[in-house]
């Protein structure tokens, strides 16, 4: 008997030692290719004739190291955390929900046209609140198409959803210039939200509420998947979406619930962005925050905390490097270069990896 | 039997040796193949007949020893070059495009830049038809064949290059009696004109009528050798006594492995069918998709402690029929009850609820998610409801605990309660299941090929298993395509043929033949 248990206690003992393992190969496995995108992205700097020490101590001096850079920095995360926490929820439930752009412009624009004419007779805060909710729901609904066409007939979601993103975006832009739009102004944009009745700022700095409210969605996010029934039944959709439907959940009901609450959060992401910071949008304004957050939720695997870490990494090297176009004369695109590096070096780490997995053990 | 033994062998592996991690799949295995000689390998699962077979169809290159193609060292380095050896197999799965015509899929092997002439592919056509004695129609198209048909043109497929081996992989796993019988011809005729042809199985009746002489491999070595003269020699029992001596070894030869391997028993039980049956089907059709077989009218009913096995030929409509059960899908027409009440409309979660149970043949397609732990897999079916959630949230502690308790109990063999299910053996996966779908609250058990891919002690728990669950007073639904397993464990053999139940038949000394006649669809009961 106690034989049993003393194999017991090594295989226990083995396991715990193979997950200490797993955990470095999963910190390696990020920091090689960051190290490696910056070493290559380097090397380009240099082909253009520029000092990659000079450009790279610029981009984390402006976007860390100085207080104004530091709480734009902050104040960037809140948009791409609320996309990230909605990716989160659908890519863990093996929907790829690649309509970010359009259900974010959507919502955006609802929230600009909402808040100024609401601020007029409603207190601020219901104001605020009641944007949010719009917001959500507008974007949730702008998802239950690929939602329903995925549900019901098996049609591959990540075509539907980009198709909708594009229409979102142009259907947004149609909606600024047609109804919402400031006559006041020659640029057709919507009314503008007061400096006063945004969100409110934390503190003495720029940096607004949405930065806490989207912390703690995220972390909610996190919880929920992996604390709860309904976290567990989306995790199970996606790993395997017969065995769902051999425990009898309900795959399509789960699925059209999966898009409301990723498009809901994203949306969500869209009305923090207008209500913290802009209080306007113009007709053709579209950051394009979606795609470069699908990234960075990969780089964490889907989990919500290592999502933190990684958009303070890129919302650093946002607004660093938007500076860093002015000052040391590398284009704001450059940006996009070391996070296409970084991706690049991902999938090789990914795949050298997969190969050593599978010469230990098969 | 009147083999010509030729003096040296066609094919040879001299000292193979192939490591696996963890896993000696083959030790220094040597074995001649001659030419005009039906070669049988037996052994269990994992014994390395599949990796010796690899190694010959070129999948795989041995760690160590040669391969001798007519007394040349040769490397065999893709199924292309074996194919040019003049080694064809046959996998147990048909690996034809079922869209494609016969001579289509003969066709496939050529290279890409070439024009598909047919004239010349339709005279080798003729050739291998002539050979193998079999007529098939060039222009078919192979999804409309028989599975029979369709190992035929496999044949033709293995030989079309040249027809010096043929391997057969259990070529006789998924084909109706009739089936066999043809196989049996062609593999004659193919002896006949000194082709050496390499069978494997776990059947031994089959060892002993298609084999010219058997090797038995056990734990990746070659343990015996009954030789032509020896095996023409004997009579099928004394045959059969001595491949279970070189399986298991003299002392073994009465254990319960042996046991079922050969055990033909029929299961002798008093069922009492005098009272209200537990489960009844009345009229039950589905829709299918494409490639599917539907139900058609399936009625039965099942009592309590009886065990009903449904055999036939795979794709006859037994997954669907499981699946109704389940509540994993919809029928069309007709009415499912339990005790009495009607069940059609359920669903998986109130069926379950309800004390139905199904355990699943696609224990990793459906059965499991592969990357959650064990633990989370023994609770799949339950998540979201108590004990182990409370209002939605996990008792991630209770599941964990749960999880030791039944690894335990049900000799689950994993290192711990959150490793992944998928790095578990297949055994220990169906102990998954098995944990998972009967307890104490279950009424009635599906069970689709309980002992698929399971080594023989997994097999003879898993019947255990069936057996004990019946003598707990368990309705239990046994489909299987092996029907000595049915004949083993039922009580009565329904036959499924085109989605229709063609007939229910009592277990009894006859059954054999009348399911037979069943499963091929001649005779109506």
């Amino acid at each position: 008997m106690s034989a049993s248990a003393d194999i017991d206690l090594t295989a226990a003992e083995q396991e715990r030692q193979e997950r200490r393992r797993e955990i470095l190969a999963a910190v390696l496995r990020v920091l090689i290719p960051v190290m490696a995108a910056l070493v290559m992205g380097g090397i380009i700097l240099l082909i253009l004739g520029k000092n990659p020490l000079d450009y790279y101590g610029f981009v984390l001096r402006r976007g860390l190291l100085t207080w104004g850079g530091l709480q734009e920095t902050l104040t960037r995360m809140a948009p791409l955390l609320l996309i990230g926490a909605g990716l989160i929820v659908a890519f863990r439930a093996g929907i790829w929900n690649l309509g970010t752009d359009g259900q974010f412009l959507i919502a955006a624009v609802l929230s600009a046209a909402l808040a100024p004419a609401l601020i007029t007779v409603l207190p601020d805060a219901l104001t605020i609140i009641i944007c949010m909710v719009v917001s959500m729901l507008a974007a949730a609904i702008w998802s239950l198409i690929p939602a329903i066409l995925k549900a019901r007939y098996g049609i591959n979601e990540i075509i539907t959803s980009l198709m909708m993103s594009f229409l979102g975006v142009s259907f947004a832009n149609v909606l600024v210039k047609l109804f919402f739009r400031d006559p006041a102004t020659t640029v057709p944009q919507t009314m503008s939200l007061a400096v006063e009745d945004r969100l409110p700022r934390l503190f003495d700095t720029t940096i607004h509420l949405g930065l806490i409210i989207a912390l703690v969605v995220i972390v909610l996010v996190h919880v929920m998947m992996t604390r709860t029934a309904f976290g567990l039944k989306l995790q199970v959709v996606g790993a395997n979406p017969a065995a769902a439907v051999h425990a009898g959940l309900r795959v399509g009901w789960l699925t059209i619930a999966t898009f409301a609450i990723s498009a809901g959060l994203i949306g969500l992401g869209g009305a923090v962005e207008i209500l913290g910071v802009w209080g306007v949008v113009r007709a053709d304004w579209n950051p394009a925050f979606g795609l470069l957050v699908v990234p960075l939720v990969f780089l964490a695997r889907f989990n919500g905390y290592a999502t933190i870490g990684f958009t303070l990494f890129f919302s650093a090297l946002m607004i660093g490097g938007d500076s860093a176009a002015r000052r040391v004369g590398v284009p704001n695109d450059f940006v996009l270069v070391l996070v296409a590096l970084l991706l690049i070096f991902l999938a090789v780490v990914e795949y050298l990896d997969h190969l050593r997995r599978k010469k230990a053990g098969a | 039997m009147n083999a010509i033994t030729a003096p040296s062998p066609v094919v040879a592996v001299r000292n193979v040796t192939k490591r696996f991690p963890g896993v000696l799949a083959n030790d220094r295995v040597s074995l001649a193949f001659h030419a005009g000689e039906v070669h049988v390998l037996l052994g269990e699962n994992g014994a390395g007949k599949s990796t010796l077979i690899g190694i010959l169809a070129g999948m795989q290159q041995p760690d160590e020893g040669e391969i001798l193609i007519d007394g040349q060292a040769v490397r065999i380095g893709s199924p292309r070059q074996s194919l040019e050896f003049g080694i064809g197999t046959v996998f147990q799965h048909v690996l034809l495009v079922p869209s494609l015509s016969v001579i289509e899929n003969l066709m496939l092997g050529g290279g890409w830049w070439g024009r598909l002439v047919k004239a010349p592919a339709l005279a080798r056509f003729r050739e291998l038809s002539t050979l193998l004695g079999v007529a098939i129609d060039p222009d078919a198209i192979v999804g409309r064949l028989s599975l029979g048909e369709q190992q035929q043109v496999e044949i033709m497929r293995a030989l079309w290059r040249g027809e010096k081996v043929l391997i057969l992989d259990e070529p006789t796993s998924m084909l109706t009696p009739q089936g066999v019988r043809d196989l049996g011809e062609v593999i004659k005729r193919l002896r006949a004109k000194g082709v050496a042809v390499i069978l494997i199985t776990h059947k031994l009746l089959e060892a002993y009528e298609f084999g010219d002489r058997i090797s038995v491999l056990r734990l990746g070595r070659v343990v015996g050798d009954i030789p032509p003269e020896r095996l023409s020699a004997m009579g099928e029992a004394e045959a059969t006594d001595a491949i279970i001596e070189l399986m298991f070894g003299k002392e073994a030869a009465r254990s319960g492995e042996a046991e079922t391997l050969v055990d033909t028993a029929h299961r002798q039980r008093q069922v009492a069918r005098d009272r209200a049956p537990r489960l009844t089907l009345r009229g039950v059709s589905t829709e299918a998709a494409r490639g599917e077989c539907p139900l058609r009218e399936v009625s039965f009913e099942l009592w309590p402690g009886e065990v009903l096995g449904i055999a036939g030929v795979d794709g006859n409509g037994q997954k669907h029929l499981a699946e109704v059960l389940a509540g994993q899908r919809g029928v069309s027409a007709g009415r499912i009850e339990l005790n009495g009440g009607d069940i059609t409309g359920a669903g998986v979660p109130a069926r379950r609820q309800a004390g139905i149970r199904y355990v699943t043949d696609e224990r990793l397609g459906e059965g499991t998610v592969g990357i959650f732990s064990v633990a989370t897999n023994l609770v799949l079916k339950e998540i979201g409801r108590p004990p182990y959630w409370s209002r939605g949230w996990s008792d991630w502690d209770g599941i964990h605990g749960h999880a030791r308790d039944q690894i335990g109990r049900n000799d689950i063999r994993t290192p711990s309660e959150r490793t992944p299910v998928a790095k578990l053996s297949g055994g220990n996966i169906q102990k998954v299941l098995l944990a998972r779908e009967i307890n104490s609250e279950a009424q009635v058990v599906v069970f689709n090929k309980p002992t698929y891919g399971l080594d023989l002690q997994n097999t003879r728990l898993a019947h255990e298993r069936i057996i004990a669950s019946a003598d707990h007073g368990i309705a239990i639904v046994v489909i299987s395509t092996d029907l000595d397993e049915l004949i083993k464990v039922s009580d009565r053999i329904g036959v499924m043929f085109q989605g229709r139940l063609a007939g229910i038949v009592e277990n009894g000394p006859d059954i054999e033949r009348r399911v037979g006649l069943l499963m091929t669809g001649v005779e109506a009961a």
